[in-house]
């Protein structure tokens, strides 16, 4: 185990936690201003990855096929902001997780109608492709490390969007009191679609950007809507810090415990063993963070509400 | 009296006599979800042996188990009870065999597999109802084992998920592999990102890399690995590079070696028609889910011609001689039911625009299963 290796993983965590920011962040701001718990969360990264998908094949830019997946998505979710989801503001949160399970299926099934039950190629675009040679002799491929990039830039552009702007302002008005900010005058309408359409593209975005390195297939968003609700809880609902934090907590402990546990559990066990109880405790790693989180801080680190 | 039991008898004897003819056939199979493509293909292989028959003696009901357990069982249930099938078939996933085989088989059904084969009905659990048409789950990772063996490699990286069949698969690659393992994980059951075990391999000084990742898993771990600079040779089972998979990789899977016991370049008549007959009826290239789908209905026409289907000693008699043309060439039955077959390497080729495979060397020649001596029948 060289010190090499063990920077490649720490940069492998750091970008599968990025990943998982796109997808938690829209989904506590949703949560935290709407109240929404939204579980058709995972089905707008699928959106994202099969617009992406698509155009990509169809005019050969990885691009444009971004574009493709930030504004699929975005229209997704306005879409099913304005005409399921708005009817559920109300009602609690048994009913809205019916509905958004519903959505799930509607998804599934109208992708796999519309693209067919194989899964689309999406590649990496030529220009990142390949290795890059880190200080320290490390090869990482260059376009990981691109996404980290540009998980950071969206991450500084929420932070902004959220803190510093007029938008940001009613987003956090309506996270805290959403009647008086409707009795102010405040669209609420408005600003409830918008928020919606904006986490939904950048679930989309996240779908995209892996989609690239991954399968883009009908169901690939529900493995990461279940970690993206763990972040959230470990951050705090309805906080963009937490998840921040907590995303990036929870893509290091993944990735660093499935290559450590098994290297651990070695040193006083035998090999086979040890493979076998690395493997299953490092699937539980994360769930044992929650917990431990929890206990805690029931509130999740960052989290207002008790 | 003896009018009315005479007519009776007549009466018995007509209903008799019609269901000798007919075999009600219940497929349960993944229609829906991400496992679809599997059964889709499963289905289409079936179905075009059917209608290609063009027989009125048999009837098939098809039904989508969307790859859940407890799904596939009440669809059993339903067919067994209310659809009155003679014959069960198309469950492309071990674990739901599971969930249905033992009870179908028990209640006197025939159960014969397009694909999934799990060790436990194969070896102590076999049972005379029973027929595996695909292979012994094990089949395709021995023989990746085993051509391992053959091109000499010394240190091989081997890695499954962490599920049974992912267990098997490692169990069974080692059963042939005569070198050293650089390393061995286990993955996590629908594990998308591979970067961590990329850098694993990477490290681990190992010549080359056996993979067991299905679906999803495998298309996400070629690209990955393609991107990642690391170039040792891969080899796996044929489930991840499949017709409908391949076009989804690109050119991460080219030059990849994959096991198989079927392949579309495979030279015998019965797969150049089935081939083309599949291209014509459905638009694509058949995968070997639809080989097997095939294969599987051609076995069940040829038993049918053979023995009525009530009559268990007979008709799964029928069903053991193998009488039919194989798309894999030969093709018989070990004494527990799972079949004899060559396990071939193929390689990953683009053929003009389209991903495809070509078989390159034969890994096993007429192999069985590690399981016929655990099999009391």
């Amino acid at each position: 185990m060289t010190l090499s290796l063990v920077f490649e993983q720490i940069l492998n965590g750091l970008q599968s936690g990025i990943m998982l920011f796109l997808m938690a962040a829209g989904l506590t701001l949703i949560f935290g201003v709407m109240g929404l718990i939204n579980l058709a969360h995972g089905s707008l990264y699928m959106v994202g990855a099969f617009c992406a998908a698509a155009m990509a094949g169809w005019t050969g830019s990885f691009a444009l096929g971004l574009v493709a997946a930030l504004a699929g998505a975005a229209a997704a979710g306005a879409l099913i902001e304005l005409v399921v989801i708005r009817r559920l503001y109300a009602r609690d949160h048994l009913d809205q997780v019916l509905a958004t399970f519903a959505l799930i299926l509607i998804f599934s099934e109208g992708t796999r109608w519309v693209f067919g039950s194989f899964p689309l190629y999406l590649d990496v675009p030529e220009a990142l492709s390949g290795p890059v040679s880190l200080p320290g002799g490390i090869s990482y491929p260059l376009y990981r490390l691109a996404i980290i990039g540009v998980g950071l830039a969206v991450a500084a552009g929420l932070f902004w969007l959220i803190g510093q702007t007029r938008v940001g302002v009613r987003i956090r008005a309506g996270e805290n009191d959403r009647e008086m900010i409707a009795a102010l005058g405040v669209d609420i309408d408005r600003l409830y679609t918008f928020v919606f359409a904006l986490g939904a593209a950048l679930a989309g975005l996240a779908g995209a950007l892996v989609g690239a390195i991954q399968s883009v297939q009908v169901g690939m968003g529900e493995p990461v809507l279940i970690l993206a609700f763990v972040v959230i809880v470990i951050g705090g609902i309805g906080s963009i810090k937490g998840a921040l934090v907590g995303a990036l907590l929870v893509g290091l402990t993944e990735t660093l415990g499935s290559v450590f546990l098994p290297v651990f559990f070695k040193l006083f066990m035998a090999p086979a063993a040890a493979t076998q109880a690395g493997a299953s405790l490092s699937s539980m790693a994360i769930y044992i963070l929650m917990a431990g989180v929890l206990v805690w801080k029931p509130s999740g680190l960052f989290g207002s509400r008790g | 009296m003896n009018i009315k039991s005479l007519a009776l008898s007549t009466a018995l004897a007509a209903l008799a006599t019609a269901s000798v003819a007919d075999v009600k056939v219940g497929m349960i199979t993944t229609l829906s979800g991400g496992g679809a493509s599997l059964g889709i293909d499963t289905r289409d292989g079936f179905m075009l042996a059917i209608n290609a028959a063009g027989r009125d003696d048999i009837e098939v009901v098809i039904e989508d188990d969307q790859r859940k357990p407890d799904v596939a069982v009440q669809l059993a249930d339903k067919m067994i009870q209310s659809e009155k099938v003679d014959v069960l078939t198309g469950i492309v996933w071990s674990n739901l065999a599971m969930a249905v085989v033992p009870s179908a088989t028990a209640q006197g059904l025939f159960y014969l597999s397009t694909n999934a084969a799990p060790a436990q009905l194969a070896g102590r659990g076999c049972n005379a109802n029973y027929f595996s048409v695909s292979y012994q789950n094990d089949n395709l990772h021995e023989g990746a084992g085993a051509y391992a063996t053959q091109e000499g490699f010394k240190n091989t990286f081997i890695m499954a998920p962490n599920y049974p069949a992912g267990k098997d698969s490692l169990t069974g690659f080692k059963r042939f592999y005569e070198g050293e393992l650089s390393g061995e994980i286990y993955t996590k059951l629908g594990q998308t990102d591979y970067a961590a075990e990329i850098a694993q391999i990477r490290a681990s000084g190992a010549d080359s890399v056996f993979f067991f990742l299905p679906g999803g898993m495998g298309i996400s771990f070629l690209k990955q690995y393609a991107d990642s600079g690391v170039d040792l040779p891969l080899v796996g089972p044929a489930f991840s590079f499949d017709q409908g998979i391949l076009q989804a990789v690109g050119d991460a899977a080219l030059g990849v070696k994959n096991s198989s016991t079927w392949s579309k370049d495979l030279d015998n008549a019965a797969n150049a028609a089935f081939v083309s007959a599949f291209e014509e009826a459905y638009g694509r290239l058949p995968s070997i889910y639809a080989a097997q789908g095939y294969d599987t209905a051609n076995l069940l026409l040829s038993a049918m011609d053979k023995a009525d289907v009530n009559d268990d000693a007979a008709f799964g008699a029928a069903l053991k001689e193998a009488d039919f043309a194989s798309v894999r060439g030969s093709f018989n039955f070990a004494t527990n039911n799972h079949p004899i077959q060559n396990v071939y390497v193929r390689e990953v080729i683009k053929e003009g625009d389209v991903f495809t495979n070509k078989i390159v060397s034969t890994a096993m020649e007429n192999r069985d299963n590690a399981y016929v001596a655990d099999c009391k029948m």
